[in-house]
């Protein structure tokens, strides 16, 4: 396939064949390299090739193969010719990243970090099989179905500020549970605030560094030093299962005969069906907002009670890295309303986005970029540039690089927590294995990933996190 | 012959297994994506479930008779030891699979390394070989 360089960090696979659309990556050299080596490139053709897809396919740096369309893909698609597609959204709807800035230095925590990091363990249930600490009714779920994280703060989760630094105010207004089958809510009701395990994780950092002293002001990150808390985690299997029957759904009314890919599986927005679809995942994305929210609550208590006080403990904001949308975009010239999926990929606004909270809208929207387990973190800061570049998105993190067979094979989970330990990083897991699987050598480098982001233009670096304790579920 | 193999995949989960008979293949295929969540070997087969799902094609029909593995595991905290009494008959211009699974629902007993999140139609086989059948699927992680 020809892959042409268009300009310093920027390839397009030119229009050929069934492709309505050119795709773009947007990679460095090293990066490039790296998506060569397996499927992105087909699976951003493929994308291309999509019923009213706008502009161009898009793949951002951290990009990998996924399964129809790419992990890091982006596609924007008209409303009246378009379509929604389950795989463009992906299987763990709304994943997401959410950031505490906190008051204490690493100084306030270094003697009680063991603590901090052993109490969230017990008081946020992580891996497979852990139910979630609330007894949830049906009734109960359906709600939080409709009102997201605005649930969790009415029932005593949080604040009402950490609704006005969430995207979608933690809330997608169009959600309904009528949408969703009953199996995925079997699947929500003992998952509901729960980390969930495999990429997913709970990290104290550090501020190491500050790129963007402005924006870093905005979003409350100040000296290097600062403790941060992220948390990385989605819809659990309720949202795999909404993804995985409307994938049913779809293949039931439309067939598959014609994919390239059987994960391809769409239906015209305005159709029944892709109405049915959008609802349903918008149910999911608020379960995913609830789940952080709560999260987040139990990460303030912990704190108050082993240091003291949870003041200042504010949040930067919450991103969603895996979910459709529908936006303000211009297109040749013209602002339309368009159906976006984002895939691993984050939402990036620039400055003046009605969409952003008031103390942003000067700035741009906080991007947060978790890295590989033990590595270096990122927040960064939307621009007015990434709407013509790739509809206002940027990467998600850092994108696997090695198998989780060949991770288990070189690897040991033990020796991992013992170096990281030796760099003054403290790890908890439920699994070692699964530690190995999480290898941060197993990963590309998120240093590399984020220069891109910020020498494009997608999403420029205001600040370097690295860890100081991991809980890994 | 193997019962499966797990092979590499950049990112997700990949295997494939092998059987006599496709009801052979799918039984291997269910301890496959077990053993990417936990040691099937070391589970106790404690307690059953018995399971019935319909599929257009005999992909729709391997997907969804994972998918119940999956299912299992969140709702009933139920991890799979082994697979018994599969049937896979025609039925309504498709196919029908039976079967019964076997395990525990203790999972803290066990350790479970992996987070298995869908199973996907990505590069999914289900192929009838000279001798043998050989199902292929890759899981997202």
């Amino acid at each position: 396939m020809e892959l042409k360089r268009v300009a310093e960090n920027i390839w397009e696979i030119p229009r050929h064949g069934e492709m309505k659309v050119p795709a773009r990556i947007y990679a460095s050299r090293k990066l490039v390299d790296a998506v060569g080596g397996d499927k992105t490139l087909e699976q951003a053709r493929n994308v291309a090739c999509l019923p009213g897809i706008q502009r161009m396919s898009y793949v951002m740096p951290d990009a990998h193969q996924g399964y129809g369309f790419p992990i890091g893909g982006v596609a924007a698609f008209d409303l009246d010719e378009g379509i929604i597609s389950p795989g463009g959204v992906g299987y763990d709807i709304n994943c997401g990243v959410r950031l505490l800035r906190t008051d204490f230095s690493e100084a306030d925590v270094t003697l009680k970090r063991r603590e901090l990091l052993a109490q969230i363990f017990k008081d946020v249930p992580a891996g497979v099989g852990k139910g979630g600490v609330t007894k949830l009714t049906p009734s109960v779920l359906k709600d939080v179905l409709v009102r997201g994280a605005e649930w969790a703060v009415a029932n005593g989760y949080g604040t009402s500020d950490d609704l006005a630094t969430t995207e979608e105010r933690g809330r997608m207004k169009d959600a309904s549970w009528d949408d969703v089958s009953a199996r995925a809510m079997e699947r929500g009701i003992p998952q509901l605030g729960t980390l969930g395990s495999g990429n997913h994780f709970l990290e104290f950092q550090k501020v190491a560094r500050i790129f963007d002293a402005r924006a870093a002001a905005a979003f409350g990150l100040g000296a290097e030093g600062q403790v941060l808390v992220m948390i990385h985690c989605g819809s659990r299997g309720l949202g795999h299962q909404v993804a995985s029957d409307y994938i049913q759904s779809m293949e039931n009314a439309f067939g598959v005969r014609n994919l390239p890919d059987r994960e391809l599986v769409h239906a015209p927005v305005k159709s029944s069906l892709g109405r049915s679809y959008y609802r349903s995942m918008c149910a999911a994305v608020n379960y995913a907002f609830a789940n952080r929210q709560m999260i987040a609550h139990w990460v303030r208590d912990v704190f108050k009670r082993v240091l003291g006080t949870s003041e200042g403990m504010r949040q930067v904001y919450d991103v969603c890295h895996n979910v459709a949308k529908v936006e303000m975009h211009a297109v040749g010239g013209v602002e339309k309303e368009l159906c976006v999926h984002r895939k691993g990929a984050t939402r990036s606004f620039g400055p003046g986005r009605a969409e952003l909270p008031e103390a942003y809208r000067a700035v741009g929207q906080p991007v947060i970029i978790p890295g590989s387990m033990g590595t270096a973190s990122y927040v960064l800061v939307g621009t007015a540039e990434a709407e013509d570049l790739s509809f206002s998105s940027t990467a998600h993190g850092a994108g696997r690089a090695m198998s989780r067979q060949e991770a288990l094979r070189r690897f040991r989970g033990e020796r991992i927590r013992d170096e990281l330990a030796a760099r003054g990083i403290e790890l908890l897991s439920t699994s070692w294995k699964g530690v190995a699987e999480e290898a941060a050598a197993a990963y590309k480098d998120v240093d590399e990933v984020v220069r891109v982001s910020d020498e494009v233009g997608l999403g420029r670096i205001v600040a370097r996190v690295v860890p100081i304790g991991v809980m890994k579920g | 012959m193997d019962r499966y193999t797990i092979l590499d995949h950049p990112a997700d989960g990949k295997f494939q297994a092998f059987g006599a008979t496709l009801e052979e293949a799918f039984a291997n295929a269910a301890l496959a994506l077990a053993s990417l969540m936990w040691d099937w070997e070391k589970v106790e087969p404690a307690g059953s479930f018995d399971v019935e799902v319909r599929g257009h094609d005999l992909e729709q029909l391997l997907y969804l008779f994972l998918e119940d593995i999956l299912f299992l595991a969140e709702t009933k905290r139920f991890l799979l030891s082994s697979v018994e009494d599969v049937r896979i008959l025609s039925a309504d211009a498709g196919y029908l699979c039976q079967a019964a699974l076997l395990g525990d629902r203790e999972p803290g007993r066990y350790e479970v390394h992996g987070d298995v999140k869908a199973i996907t139609y990505h590069e999914m086989k289900v192929e009838q070989r000279s001798d043998h059948w050989l199902v292929q699927v890759v899981v997202d992680m």
